[in-house]
């Protein structure tokens, strides 16, 4: 996964840059469904261009939080500012923002060209303008043919376009998109996650994406914001998401991680090291943190980033061997399943480059190093 | 061979028999009566007992006289009150289906869009009339709606009113009893409907700028057509006929074809004539009956 394609919109990255003025400030919100809160004082700043995904597992408040911005649910407390006026009570009617649905709701008594004028027919646009703006976003979207069909005479991917058509033929300043690719297989999900970035691009709209799908997050997002029992948990791009989790969750919840619990040994400005005995050695890692001494902390290395050899690499740290255990051959990459002598099982991906590779197998003894670069520490 | 065996020798299977059971059913007490009654309505009247003369008749010496009258109809057309009574019974049949649809819609909605639990409950009482008999309902609306009965006593007793309100023999209290009768008859079909409408359409329409009635407007109402279609025949094609009601509720002066019918047969013991009416009354509701078929096959198809 590299960094994300979806940050092309953005100029540069205002969220770095305290001047600039966010496009939708979301201040201090919280919504409660009796006892329950489904979104817990959530502060959130997304800037005009931006792609920004809410992700998180399933009841974590990320719909809940994407519908208060739509209007559909009012939040308990808090405020939602959208380009600088406060929307907090303003029903959906009367905001200048358009939702696409995870059902997608296409209106089953009209036809592809009906449903996509339907809003500009509510905001009684002059009807030669009504025809030009749906005739273009038809095209747009890739369904010029299909004008005169009716919902269910559709496919999955070409409902989820009239769906899109539908909530940007309006011009709206944000969209929501409510897990726009859930419906659709694997290959159209990718394909249709580049056609999305790229119909941003052109529009230049500001899109926020609620989506359970770590992989879509990654491609589609400028940023991303890790939800979790209502909370946002973290939120940053999708590299910083990545190589810079902030807690065990999000180091979790984004891509596999193996994650190995231990105690602050050493504590240098410029490096610390850790004794773990699930790990059964000491990991070295090149960068100092914040955390008392002798505190429990864990250090997570994505798969990816371990190194598997036969024979013994140089040095003590950040080195441990084991048996393999499982073999997943993916054609791309395979990943390995290594037993610690600790018991620990340390998941490896290791790409395929050669096709002829002299294979590691089941049972076989290796060794796993890491560079003092990898790890990520985290306290919490 | 078995028994089983046997009969399949001679074309009789279960799924024969099965599929033959209603057919059977309504050949016995659809078709034979029905063709009585259009052997009666074809016959001349006469004073015996049955009130008809035959069809067919066996002169002797090899010919058989088939006399086929159709005088009876034609007295239909002659006597302005059988046309009256008929367009009485559809103006009556037709008001009566728009105020159903004026009480009943509302009713469905708001069961549709109850609570599960709620909804159960509801639904319950929409049915819980049928627990007891239509006549002594429609008795209990005598009672409620008499010179001195419940309505005007609490009336008066609040001070509202000093003489009693004429209700009952009025069309009003005629379409009281019927719009009461006939009213979970249109919600059932309506709720059926309404029920299966997937609500995040409205807020789709609300997103796209309706504000709550236009999304009702433009959205479940020409969605809910087949159930509002299916609850009307369900109210209008028994009501052309009904009997019941108009004559225990509406009074001496409420002209309906049911009451025509009864009259006809009873008091004035013309069968052929009542058999006419009952005919052309039936080639009347024909095509309401076909267009609720073909409603209901559209419904079951899932197409809108």
């Amino acid at each position: 996964m590299t960094t994300s394609a979806g940050a092309a919109g953005v100029k540069a990255a205002p969220w770095k840059d305290p001047a600039a003025r966010p496009y939708v400030q979301v201040d201090h919100i919280t919504k409660s469904f009796g006892e329950f809160k489904a979104v817990d004082d959530v502060s959130l700043k997304i800037y005009q261009g931006e792609i920004f995904c809410l992700l998180g597992a399933s009841g974590c408040g990320k719909t809940t939080l994407l519908r208060m911005l739509g209007g559909f649910e009012t939040p308990t407390s808090g405020k939602i500012f959208i380009d600088g006026e406060d929307m907090t009570g303003v029903p959906p009617y009367e905001r200048p923002v358009n939702m696409m649905f995870q059902s997608y709701a296409l209106f089953p008594h009209m036809n592809v060209e009906q449903n996509v004028a339907f809003g500009l027919k509510q905001d009684r646009v002059p009807k030669p303008e009504i025809e030009e703006r749906v005739a273009t976003m038809l095209d747009l979207v890739k369904l010029g043919g299909f004008a005169k069909r009716k919902p269910h005479q559709l496919s999955g991917g070409q409902r989820q376009r009239v769906a899109l058509a539908r909530s940007l033929v309006k011009r709206p300043k944000l969209l929501l998109l409510d897990e726009p690719l859930g419906a659709l297989d694997k290959k159209l999900r990718e394909h249709t996650q580049f056609e999305l970035i790229s119909l941003q691009d052109k529009l230049g709209v500001t899109f926020v994406v609620v989506t359970h799908d770590q992989e879509e997050a990654m491609t589609l997002a400028s940023r991303i914001g890790v939800m979790d029992h209502g909370e946002i948990v973290q939120a940053g791009t999708p590299s910083e998401i990545y190589e810079f989790p902030s807690s065990k969750f999000v180091a979790d919840f984004v891509g596999s991680v193996n994650m190995f619990e231990g105690k602050l040994i050493e504590d240098e400005p410029e490096h610390v090291r850790i004794g773990s005995d699930e790990l059964g050695g000491t990991i070295y890692v090149s960068h100092g943190i914040s955390a008392p001494p002798e505190a429990i902390v864990w250090a997570a290395v994505r798969p990816e980033k371990i190194f598997m050899s036969t024979a013994p690499p140089g040095g003590t740290d950040n080195v441990v061997r084991g048996a393999v255990q499982d073999i997943a051959y993916l054609g791309d990459l395979s990943i390995y399943l290594v037993k610690l002598p600790t018991g620990k099982v340390v998941r490896v991906t290791q790409p395929n480059t050669s096709r002829h590779a002299e294979a590691i197998t089941w049972e076989q003894q290796v060794y796993l190093s890491w560079d003092a670069t990898s790890p990520v520490v985290v306290t919490r | 061979m078995n028994t089983a065996g046997h009969l399949r020798r001679f074309g009789v299977t279960g799924r024969g028999l099965v599929v033959a059971l209603p057919y059977l059913w309504l050949l016995l007490f659809f078709v034979v009566p029905f063709v009585i009654v259009l052997k009666i309505s074809f016959s001349d009247i006469d004073l015996a007992i049955p009130p008809y003369k035959p069809l067919i008749e066996w002169l002797g010496k090899n010919s058989l006289a088939i006399k086929v009258n159709f005088n009876n109809y034609a007295f239909l057309f002659t006597d302005r009150l059988y046309i009256n009574a008929f367009l009485n019974s559809i103006k009556v049949a037709f008001i009566s289906t728009v105020l159903c649809l004026l009480v009943g819609y509302p009713m469905a909605y708001g069961i549709a869009r109850a609570k599960p639990a709620t909804r159960n409950l509801l639904l319950l009482l929409v049915i819980l009339p049928f627990w007891t008999s239509l006549l002594l309902r429609v008795y209990a609306w005598i009672g409620l709606l008499k010179a001195n009965g419940v309505i005007n006593n609490v009336l008066s007793w609040l001070g509202v009113i000093h003489d009693p309100l004429t209700m009952l023999y009025t069309p009003f209290a005629m379409y009281v009893g019927i719009v009461y009768s006939y009213l979970p008859f249109f919600i059932l079909p309506l709720y059926a409907n309404l029920e299966k409408m997937d609500w995040q359409l409205l807020e789709a329409a609300e997103d796209l700028g309706c504000r709550p009635w236009q999304a009702f407007y433009k959205i479940t109402l020409p969605l809910s057509r087949n159930g509002i279609l299916a609850g009307s025949m369900l109210v209008f094609i028994p009501a052309v006929g009904e009997f019941v009601i108009p004559a225990l509720l509406g009074g001496p002066n409420a002209l309906m074809i049911g009451r025509v019918l009864w009259d006809e047969f009873f008091s004035n013991r013309a069968w052929p004539v009542a058999s006419a009416v009952a005919i052309l009354l039936l080639l009347l509701l024909v095509p309401f009956m076909m267009w609720y078929q073909s409603v209901q096959a559209r419904e079951s198809a899932g197409a809108r």
